[in-house]
Formats: structure tokens, sequence, C-alpha cells
């Protein structure tokens, strides 16, 4: 604290620049009147529960009498360093020789209608450039400005826009805390400083703190998860870093993590726990059916992504638990929420073996579909099966010269032209 | 050089040699030896200015990219920043002037905005107390920069973002200004037509300076007779889908920057006779793309499918003209022949690149995942089944194709349904933040903000009224030989073209319905000319129009345009202006580029 108040001392003493100051002139008197009643209201620009001493203060004789914030004071009193000659523009000859790049003075519009009218020129104007320009001058009266911005949403955003280029967060988010919550996009651009926090405990942190901010209905229900997911990855990232660690878990040690959980997607989180977590029981955080509960994910989603996962290890009873469902006499039968064309595609993509495919190849309806894809994937069996069903002895003729000689499958069709009980229809 | 430029039906590199002009008349300013600070990204439109020969010429002896740090050393008297006017960019100035080296010999500096100069960027160098240091600051206005014969543009790369997401209409500014130096070059354009919020703030702007100018008039015979302006929020439909000509696929798949494509290698690579072809190229084989490659500028407007068949044609004519030399019996036959050679090698090269870029392009047109990715695109531009999840786009997303093609998708069904259900946008918002992360809850909310998402509101449906008023799907397209725009996507007219092609027969007024249902205000203004300079008409001579894109234009559109150009009864020639070319980033087609992509894309693959 007090090595704040050295530097305002230094900052001050050192300064080139002149101090703000309000001329009491007379004549100016009536005009500075609202100035006036605006920075008597200025309120600090920090935290209310702050220490007294430490708000800012203003007197009325023009010099600060203790600046929390000196970085306003300095870019107020910068604009003023722009003071090349004092002239006599109006606002929009001003505007004009602003976008001329020519020097202007901004000193002359010292009442706050005045600034305003100089920045709706320059608003009307339409050049980013110049409109920042004046927005800085009112500075000085943050409370009033963030007021005034309110009603122009044009000078608002590219105030910000200027903040955020200029990486100036600290302003910014004095700036977001000023404006009120019903300004359209604020909780965004606020929930939007979280990717600029690397440190994964305070995201989580700044994260929680944006839950009480008033997002759409919708979007407030994705934050929520945003922040339960990091949340959880944060312990997951832990509990499975020490076991890993550890060596005692055979999982880890055979299919070493190649990166962190920290950070990623929902349905890669899942997947990581569909691939280390498999077994666990409903209750930790790391169990993928808690996960699917906890985000209420699609029987979908979790099937093809639960499916990948095993299909990677190349846990094979686990994939093939996945489609069991028993009807009401008992008997199983193979289920999915994907087309069986689906899955053969994500089997096949995880290198399942031929033998492994077949079963899922044999599941396909279409005919025709399932012919292409046993085809594709050299399953002679379902191919010779499926010709076989539809007596089409042509196409097994012309299936068996793609055979080798003497191979089983050339064996079995023969066989099948062979008998006299099948009726072809060719 | 850039003799392209002067070919097509207004002399474009008039515009060209100004702008050399003034870059001469600057580098004269800083007398002496000199060294460029490059920003990076002005490199490539600069090239299209000015080659390094005009530099030398004017004693730039150096070059450097912008970096922080220290300057590279360099023996010359002036140091000058070649700059765009961003904040950022002064820090690092800042930062090359403080630690350059003191202890040589006295250096100058400068600093060369482009395209103006800023008040922000000045002071903040003011702030970081360098700004004394600098003899020359000035402004170079390259507002539109010629491209080709008959196509200009401001690559202004975020004039869209800034329009429609931040509200920041700065890019409109600098249009503006941009084609008041256009018409200073090539006289006032007397007619000004204009659709959305803003084209209607160009015009004005443009009228205002008008005025402020009206002290002098201009004396120029104006070569343009129309400028039409229009906003690209008008027509969202098209960016989105799939260019299919040839130029447009190059852009889809590889990306055109500056006129230039970067290829892979290796079927590139220069086999020679006898040699193993074992060390292939690693690097990107790089290749410029414009009209003044004859073939090119004969092919890169066609759809796809017919340039294999132009390609054959023109190897046919150059084996040809390569077998007259056994026909070459005397001594002045054979000089002739021989006279011929360079531009015959030439268009043999020529062949050749385009015949391997052909390929390359086969390859993905050919797969399935493009094939399917297609047949989605033209369902949703037909109507078909818009207001349900598509599970092609599901399916996408559980395998984790790059998000943009998912993006991309998702709002042109959107766009195509007049805005999705609540239930559906849900959805599919949901699935999106589940996979790709959450926060790409900001992502959706820009796509929403620009209108490329959004809710159905409680109206119908009046997609498939703009549709059919405006003939935007021809079921029988001809690829081959072309007799409509539509060619161009195989099927689907671009909207924004088809605007234009009303406007000039038989006028917006036939329109007037369909225009209510677009975005934005549309509007007809007219400028004065001075008496004198009102233009007597030839018969049956071609009338030529402005097109200017604020916010982008995609190479589909402007093959569309060309193809208008060249129509024997349309009695209109289009030139087209932009603020920027349309990138699509190279992410959408197939997964050959896949490590392009931003990691989070594959992230999956990380772990096992």
């Amino acid at each position: 604290m007090m090595k704040n108040k050295a530097d305002e001392e230094d900052y001050w003493n050192s300064s080139k620049f002149k101090a703000f100051t309000f001329d009491d002139e007379d004549d100016e008197f009536s005009r500075l009147k609202e100035s006036k009643r605006a920075v008597n209201s200025i309120r600090p620009l920090v935290d209310e529960d702050d220490d007294e001493e430490e708000v800012e203060k203003v007197s009325w004789s023009g010099e600060p009498v203790g600046s929390k914030t000196p970085l306003l004071f300095n870019t107020y009193c910068a604009v003023i360093g722009w003071r090349d000659y004092v002239s006599d523009w109006s606002p929009e000859e001003t505007v004009q020789r602003m976008q001329q790049g020519k020097a202007v003075s901004l000193e002359k519009f010292r009442s706050l209608q005045d600034k305003l009218l100089l920045l709706d020129y320059a608003v009307s104007a339409h050049d980013g450039n110049v409109i920042t320009a004046p927005l800085w001058d009112l500075f000085v009266f943050p409370e009033v400005l963030f007021r005034e911005l309110t009603d122009r949403q044009t000078a608002l955003r590219h105030f910000i826009h200027y903040l955020t280029e200029s990486k100036d967060q600290r302003l910014l988010l004095e700036l977001l805390r000023y404006l009120p919550l019903s300004t359209p996009g604020l909780p965004l651009l606020q929930y939007k400083e979280h990717l600029g926090i690397a440190d994964e405990n305070k995201r989580r942190d700044f994260l929680k703190s944006c839950l009480s901010l008033p997002f759409s209905p919708e979007d407030s229900v994705h934050v929520e998860d945003h922040y339960t997911l990091l949340e959880r990855q944060i312990i997951i990232e832990a509990t499975d870093g020490h076991a890993e660690r550890g060596g005692k878990q055979e999982i880890f040690q055979k299919f070493p993590r190649k990166a962190s959980i920290l950070n990623m997607p929902l349905i890669t989180t899942l997947y990581y726990c569909c691939f280390y977590h498999y077994t666990e029981s409903e209750g930790t955080y790391s169990s993928p059916l808690n996960i699917r509960q906890t985000f209420k994910l699609s029987e979908k989603q979790f099937f093809v992504t639960a499916l990948a996962a095993r299909a990677k290890l190349k846990a094979w009873p686990d994939v093939d638990a996945l489609f069991t469902s028993r009807n009401w006499l008992g008997f199983t039968r193979k289920k999915s929420p994907l087309s069986f064309q689906r899955v053969v595609d994500v089997l096949h993509k995880n290198s399942a073996p031929t033998q492994v495919l077949q079963d899922y190849v044999a599941l396909v309806d279409d005919a025709e579909l399932r012919i292409t894809l046993a085809q594709k994937h050299k399953c002679h069996d379902i191919v010779i099966n499926t010709y076989r069903d539809l007596k089409d002895r042509q196409q097994l003729l012309g299936y068996r010269a793609k055979m080798a000689r003497g191979s089983a499958e050339e064996r079995k069709i023969n066989e099948l032209l062979n008998n006299s009980q099948i009726r072809w229809k060719n | 050089m850039a003799a392209h430029l002067s070919y097509g039906r207004v002399n474009l590199n008039i515009l060209r040699e100004a702008a050399r002009k003034e870059l001469r008349e600057f580098l004269d300013k800083c007398a002496g030896s000199k060294a460029i600070v490059w920003d990076e990204y002005l490199t490539g439109p600069f090239g299209l200015i000015a080659q390094y020969s005009l530099l030398k010429e004017h004693e730039v002896e150096k070059m450097f990219t912008l970096k922080s740090g220290r300057l590279p050393s360099a023996d010359v008297k002036n140091i000058i920043f070649f700059v765009r006017p961003r904040l950022e960019l002064m820090d690092i100035i800042a930062e090359n002037v403080f630690r350059s080296d003191k202890m040589h010999s006295p250096r100058d500096f400068h600093i060369l905005f482009v395209p103006r100069r800023s008040m922000l960027c000045e002071q903040r160098l003011k702030e970081q107390g360098v700004l004394a240091s600098f003899i020359n600051i000035d402004e170079y206005i390259l507002d539109l920069i010629p491209y080709d014969g008959d196509l200009l543009s401001m690559e202004y790369e975020s004039a869209f973002r800034e329009c429609y997401l931040e509200n920041d209409q700065t890019s409109l500014y600098h249009t503006a200004k941009g084609l008041m130096t256009l018409q200073a070059l090539y006289g006032t354009i007397p007619q000004i037509y204009g659709k959305g919020e803003c084209a209607r703030h160009v015009a004005n702007m443009m009228l205002r300076m008008k005025r402020e100018f009206a002290g002098s008039q201009n004396q120029i015979l104006p070569v343009f007779d129309t400028l039409l302006l229009l906003d690209r929020n008008v027509d969202l439909l098209t960016p989105l889908a799939t260019q299919l000509t040839y130029e447009g696929l190059i852009d889809e798949i590889y990306g055109i920057t500056n006129g230039y494509v970067k290829l892979p290698p290796e079927k590139f690579a220069q086999k020679k006779q006898g040699e193993a072809s074992k060390d292939l190229p690693t690097e990107p084989k790089k290749l410029q793309l414009n009209s003044a490659e004859e073939l090119y500028a004969e092919i890169r407007d066609k759809n796809f499918n017919a340039v294999g068949a132009a390609l054959s044609k023109k190897a046919k004519i150059i084996s040809a003209a390569f077998e007259e030399r056994h026909n070459a019996k005397t001594v002045g036959e054979i000089k002739q022949f021989v006279s011929q050679l360079p531009h015959m090698q030439a268009a043999r090269s020529s062949l050749a690149n385009h015949t391997s870029i052909a390929e390359l392009i086969k390859d993905i047109t050919t797969s399935e995942a493009f094939f399917d990715n297609l047949t989605v695109e033209q369902e949703f531009m037909t109507g078909v089944d818009t207001d349900k999840v598509n599970t092609y786009i599901e399916d996408c997303v559980a395998q984790k194709d790059p998000l943009i093609k998912i993006l991309r998708l998702v709002s042109m069904q959107s766009v195509c349904n007049n805005g999705l259900k609540q239930k559906v946008l849900d959805y599919y918002k949901r699935e999106i933040l589940q996979t790709y992360g959450y926060e790409h809850i900001l992502t959706l909310n820009n796509l929403e903000k620009a209108g490329l998402l959004k809710l159905q509101s409680s109206s119908r449906n009046n997609y498939p009224t703009i549709r059919k008023t405006l003939k935007l799907w021809m079921e029988d397209a001809n690829e081959q030989n072309p007799n409509d725009i539509s060619y161009v996507y195989s099927g689907y007219a671009p909207l924004s073209v088809r605007l234009t092609q009303v406007l000039a027969r038989p006028g917006w007024r036939s329109i007037e319905e369909v225009l209510k249902m677009l975005p934005g205000p549309h509007f007809e203004e007219r400028q004065q000319l001075p008496a004198g300079l009102h233009k007597k008409r030839q018969q049956g001579e071609n009338r030529t129009t402005l097109v200017f894109f604020l916010g982008g234009v995609s190479y589909a559109e402007i093959a569309a345009l060309r193809f208008l150009s060249q129509m024997e009864d349309s009695g209109m020639e289009y030139i087209i202006a932009t603020t920027k070319l349309l990138n699509v980033p190279p992410a959408r087609t197939p997964a050959h580029i896949k490590d392009s992509m931003h990691p989070s894309e594959d992230r999956q693959l990380l772990f096992v």
C-alpha cells in the first residue's frame, strides 16, 4: 500500500504533463456545473469495501488528492499533450481534421456536453481511429463516461475494442464492472477473459465467479457445465497423475497418458474416462456413467465414445456388451443407437480384426449395403451367405474367381453351387 | 510485369501506376540508403504493387520482418517501418528503436502507415517515448489493390467481423475513401445502387465527401456507369456453399492468399530421365495465379467438371504445335518455329502445373466425404428437411470433423430455413460445445450476432420464396457449356450475383418483394456530372458496373460475374471490388490438411 502511494507521488512529480485542472473561470462556471456534479459523483474505481484512504479524491482546486488510478489521468493528460495549438474548430471540423491526420486540440471541448457532442460527431464519421480519441478524453469521469456509453453502443464497442487491442486488461475489467449488467453481450465478454488465464485453478475460480452473471438461460447452463467440467478435470488429472507416477495401475503403464486432460472438451474427457476408468462405479468423478449423468449426454454420444475407446483398447468383450440387450424372452440380441454401418466404420478406424468386424457387418439390414461393406472388409462368409440368400448364382461365380485357389471360401462356394436344393434365380 | 491489369475493359494499371508513383515519392523523401522493416501482413498486398526491383532502384538495400527485440544490423542511412496502424505493432517499433545500436552511425527512422495514419498509434509511440525519433511519419493510401484485370481488393481482413460483430465501421470509411480515389482516377460514377446497412453508410459517406470537395470538379470522362454496393449479410448463403469452379476449389482446398497458392510438392517433383526420384522436395510448391497465365485465365472460372476436357484439348494443341517442327523445312520456317519455342515451353509447363493441380483436386472431389458433404449442402439449398436435425451433421460431429465444416453446414441450414427451431438449434449447440469445447459459446454467439445462426421467429420461412423468385436453384445446370451463373455451384446461382443480374435487367423494381425480405435498405443515388462529361454511347456498346462486396467475395461469385460479362446479350461488363477476397480456412474439406488445424480438433487422438 505504501509503495502504491510512493508510486503516485513519483508519478505526479515526474510527469511532464500538467495535472488535470478545472479552471474555475467565472464565464465557464455555468457550463462546468454539470461536469462538477459528475466529478463529485465519481465513486471509487476500486471496490467499495476497500480502505477509505484508498478512495480516489479530486479536490476542486484541481489537484488530485491521491489516485489509485494514475493510468486514467495519464491517458487524459496524454490527450492534453496533443494540444499542438489552440484553435477554434467546431466539433465537426475537429473530427474531419482528425480524420485527415492533422493536429487538433481536444482541450477546447471542456464541458461534458461538448465532449459528448464531439464523440457523437466522431461516431457518425464511422472512423474507429477518431471515435476512440474523444473517449479517452472522457475517461476522467469514469462513471459518467460509462453511463453515457451505455446509450452509445457504437462508441462503447470501440472503446472495448481499443482496450482489448492495447491489452489493457485492468482498465477493461474496470469498465466492465461499471457497465450495467444488462449491457448486451457483457456477460460473454467477461466470460471470455478465462481464455487468458493459464493456471487451471485460477481459471476454475474465475469460471465459478462467472456463474452469477446474467447469461441467457441456455448460455448459463453451458457456462455451468464448463465450470463443472474443469473442476472435475483438475481432480482427475491430480489423481491419475499420482497413479501413473506410483506405477501401480497397469493401464497407465501399458498406455501412458500422452497429454493432460485439463481444458479438453467434454467428449474427449468422456473418451479418456472410457479408456482409463471404464469399470468404475457411478460414484466416482471419473466414472463414465457419472459423466454421462452429470452432463446429460445422449445415449448416442455416450455409445459412440465408449465404442471408440474400448475398440482402441481391443477390449472386444466390452464392445460386444455395449450392444447386448435382452428381450422379454431372455434371448440376447444386438441393438445399437447407431447404424451398424457406422459401427463398422468406427471399429475399422480402430483397426478391429476381420473376425470382430464380421459380427457387425452381418447385422447391417440392407443386403446391398451389407455386401459392399463385407467386400470392403474382406468378410467373405457374409458375402457368400448373402449371395446364397439372394439366390444369385452369377454373383457367386464371379466372387469365386476372386478367391484364392484351394481356400476354404472357394470350397464353400463350390459346395453351394453343387447344392441341388437351392433354386438359383439365374 | 502487370500487363494483365490493362487488358480488361477498365485499365486497372492506372491505379497500380498511381500507387507506384506515390511509393516512389515517399522513398525519395528519405534520401540515402534504406532498409525497410515490414509488417508481414503487408508484404503480400505490396507485392502486387511493386517488386523488389522498384524498391532497389530507390536505394532500398535491406528488408526485414517486423519483430520484437533488436533490429538486425544494416549499414544504411534510413530505417523505414511499413506498418498497418495497429497498437501492438507500435510497441514492437518502439522496442526496435530503443534497442537500436546508438554506437553505430546515426540512422534516420521513418514510418509509413498503410493505409492511414492513426492518432492512436502516434499517441502510443509518444507514450513509449520514441515519437520524436521519427523524421517522417507518413501514410500510404493503399485502399484498393488491383488483383487482376477486373478485380480490386482492399484486403482488409476483418471488415465483416468489425462491421457485424464489433459494430466498428472503420472499414466502411476506408471503402468510401477508396472509392473516392477510384473516382479521381476513373471519373465520377453517375449511378449508385446499394443493398444493406453498410452499403447505405458507404454511399452516404461518398456523397458527403463529394460535398466536402465541392470546390474542384472531376473532369475525367466516367469509365464506370454504375456502382453497386452489396452488403455481405444480404447474402450469407453463398460463401457457405462449397465453390465448384476450378479457382474456387483451389481456394477451398489449399487457400489462395494474395494471388498465390501453396501446394503439396510431391506432384510437382521434376523427374529427370535416368534420375531416381529419391529426394522429393519438401517445401510446398508456390504458384502465382492470375490471368497473366493464358491457360489459367481460360480455365479458372470453369466448373471443375469441365476442366479435364479443357486441359486435354489444350494438351492436343500444344503437342500439335511441337509436332510442327517436323514440317519446318526451310531455314525461315525453322527460325519461326524457334522464335515460338519460349512461348510453347511456357504453355507446356503451365499445362503440366494445372494438370497436377487438377489431379490433386480430383482426389478430393471424388472422395466419399466430399460427395456426402455436397449432397447435404444441395439438400439444404433446395429446401429439403431443413427444419430437423441432420444426421450427416450429427455424424460429422461424432467423428470430430473440423469445426469449421460443422459450423458451415449448420449455418447453411439455418440460413436456408430462415432460422432454426429452438429444439434443433439447442441440440446442435450442445453437440458442438460438448465435442469441441465450451469456450465455443463465444464462437456460436458470434455466429448468431452475424446472423449466420439464428432462432426461427414466428414468421414463416421466406427462403423458398426468395429461392423461387430469384431462381437460386437451377435443376439442369450445364457444367460443360453453361448458360446460367448457377454452373459455379453446380445448380445454385449465387444470390448476390442474381441481384446484380436482375439490377441490369429488368431492374430491381421487379423484385421489390424479395428485396424487402433481405436485410437492410435498398436504394439508388445519382451523382451529377459536369456538363460535357455525359457519355455518348455507341450503339451496342456495353455499360460498365463496378460491383463492390462489403465484407468479402468468394471466387465462385467472381466467376459468375465474369460469366455475365462474357454473355453476349448481357450488355454489361462487371468490374469487381471487395473489402477482402474471402478465404476459406483450409480445413473444410477432407482430412489431409488436418495438421493445419487448431490442435484441439485432434485432441482425442492425442491420448493413445
